[in-house]
């Protein structure tokens, strides 16, 4: 599949941004983060509507986008912007909450601010693991996965403001927990997917096993089409083994030993090795976004490539 | 609404039944169904650079061809794909804006163009690559089974029929109701053992595929009988003379 910046950019930055959300709702009423958190949720929802806005970018017609909420019945994408547009309302709640440092409200905006980034990074995993025809998104390690990624991204971040608050070890301790299961869960998935069997053939696709073994003759057109742009894709799988390993150490590994060095160093030392993490996870996280649709394939493929 | 219709015994399935035996591999089909939707409910059809190198267009019908086999028992087919109007069309379920729908009273599978966002999933739900994006108006397009000639009282009946089954030479398409076992389609499905497509991805395809026939039976048949195997004398005798 074509990885389209805008969405690779989308997923990694909203879902950066619901992750710390997450973590800032759950965490902030209990007193668990230092300062007032209001700059973590200047962040969070900058993060997700930059990324909500630049998945619009990816639309034939971005004028026409708030007709996307009206399908929440069948479409799981109607759903993630119907999530995503709600989730706004206790996100706000919570910031009036912290900023005129109403406890009650803060806990219950919190809570509820929480439970929305959850449900609209589910609603994005399930967009992906609802298509039948891409087995590697049609697979049940697909949603754990995005909401492992979401909540590592965003602990990572809320660590490092944290540190820049001054203190804070449970989210530093979050970051190295759902860093180490991200990875692992991530891990699971690319040996599943590499090891399953296809879930169509080309002889189930044209009806000519019956004959015998099936293969393309002549295509039907010379040139590029929609379909093979889209689908088509296949510059990643080539380095895919590389960028597998960037990722993991890039993205989950260093991140994880630069959160546990900020437990041990503490002060200013901690924040900027926090910093540094979170860089690095949000480039690892791009790349492994990025090969989550550069390696995925498409049925369709089957008939123009068998 | 993209919602599905609710499923109703004996309700009207219209579709097409492509032979594998006599297709030729034409693309008349493909000509005639980009000529007939370029201005139809579907237009424009556009083209990219469509004078320039790496020209590219957007098609309803793709002619694909395949080898099956091997040797004497292999076989060249020619394999037309285009939407199969499922009846479990996902391609309809993941549309977030209602813009993409099945119709109730015939099962055809259409895009509303005036409320597509252009986002693309729906031709990523398709395992078949039947939608094609049209990058100039930023909105998906499909086959209609020409909705805008079969329901279309100002042509003469008989063309009342897709554009692609018009202009088959052959033969190799067919039009109807494959929701009535009855309806010539449905006779000719079950007859010659007409299959669906990627069965196992639980679609449930209406359009339906007519496999190539046996052609075993040609390659084995006898020479014709040698001279000397004539039993009767005369015409022996007048082999034998002629071929002097």
């Amino acid at each position: 599949m074509n990885p389209a910046g805008s969405i690779v950019f989308f997923t990694t930055a909203s879902g950066a941004g619901y992750g710390l959300l997450f973590w800032l709702g759950l965490l902030r009423p209990l007193g668990l983060v230092p300062g007032q958190g209001l700059v973590a949720l200047a962040l969070a929802l900058l993060l997700i509507t930059a990324g909500l806005l630049s998945s619009t970018l990816h639309l034939g017609n971005p004028q026409r986008a708030w007709r996307a909420v009206s399908q929440w019945r069948s479409s799981w994408l109607s759903r993630e912007g119907v999530a995503a547009i709600l989730t706004y309302i206790p996100a706000l709640l919570l910031g009036l909450a912290l900023w005129v440092d109403a406890p009650a409200l803060a806990l219950a905006a919190g809570l509820l601010a929480a439970a929305g980034a959850v449900a609209t990074v589910y609603c994005t995993a399930m967009i992906y693991a609802s298509l039948k025809p891409i087995r590697q998104w049609h697979h049940p390690l697909v949603v754990p996965g995005y909401l492992a990624l979401s909540a590592f991204s965003g602990a990572v971040l809320l660590a490092m403001l944290a540190a820049f608050a001054g203190g804070g070890a449970v989210p530093a301790l979050l970051a190295i927990l759902t860093g180490a299961g991200a990875l692992l869960l991530k891990r699971a998935y690319w040996q599943a997917i590499d090891t399953a069997p296809p879930i169509a053939t080309i002889e189930s696709a044209t009806t000519l096993g019956f004959i015998g073994k099936t293969r393309p003759l002549e295509p039907p057109h010379t040139e590029q089409n929609y379909l093979l742009r889209e689908m088509g894709f296949r510059i990643a799988r080539k380095h895919a083994a590389k960028l597998r390993l960037i990722a993991q150490g890039a993205g989950f590994a260093l991140p994880v030993l630069l959160a546990l060095l900020a437990l041990l160093l503490g002060g200013m030392p901690a924040a900027l090795a926090l910093s540094l993490g979170a860089v690095l996870a949000l480039g690892g996280l791009l790349i492994e976004r990025w090969l989550m649709f550069a390696e995925a394939t498409h049925t369709v493929m089957l008939y123009y490539r068998g | 609404m993209t919602c599905l219709p609710q499923p109703v015994p004996g309700a009207k399935k219209l579709g097409l039944v492509i032979d594998l035996d006599t297709c030729v591999g034409c693309q008349a089909c493909a000509t005639n169904c980009k000529e007939w939707n370029a201005s139809g409910h579907s237009a424009p059809l556009p083209d990219l650079r469509p004078y320039s190198a790496g020209a590219e267009g957007v098609w309803f019908n793709r002619v694909h061809s395949y080898e099956a086999g091997e040797g004497a028992a292999g076989r060249t087919v020619h394999f037309p794909r285009s939407c199969l109007h499922c009846e479990n069309a996902a391609c309809v379920t993941v549309c977030p804006t209602g813009a993409s729908y099945k119709r109730a009273e015939d099962g055809i599978v259409l895009v509303d163009h005036d409320t597509c966002i252009g986002c693309g999933l729906c031709a990523w739900a398709c395992p078949y690559g039947a939608r094609e994006m049209d990058e100039d108006a930023g909105v998906m397009k499909k086959c209609t089974l020409c909705v805008d000639r079969i329901y279309n009282e100002t042509i003469p009946e008989a063309q009342r029929q897709p554009a692609c089954v018009l202009a088959c030479p052959t033969k190799a398409r067919h039009f109807g109701d494959l929701g009535d076992p009855e309806s010539a389609v449905g006779q000719l499905v079950r007859e010659r053992g007409g299959q669906p497509l990627m069965p196992e991805l639980g679609y449930q395809p209406v359009n339906s595929y007519l496999p190539p026939r046996n052609r075993s039976s040609l390659a084995a048949t006898p020479e014709e009988a040698a001279p000397t195997e004539i039993k009767n004398p005369l015409l022996r005798w007048m082999d034998r003379v002629l071929s002097r």
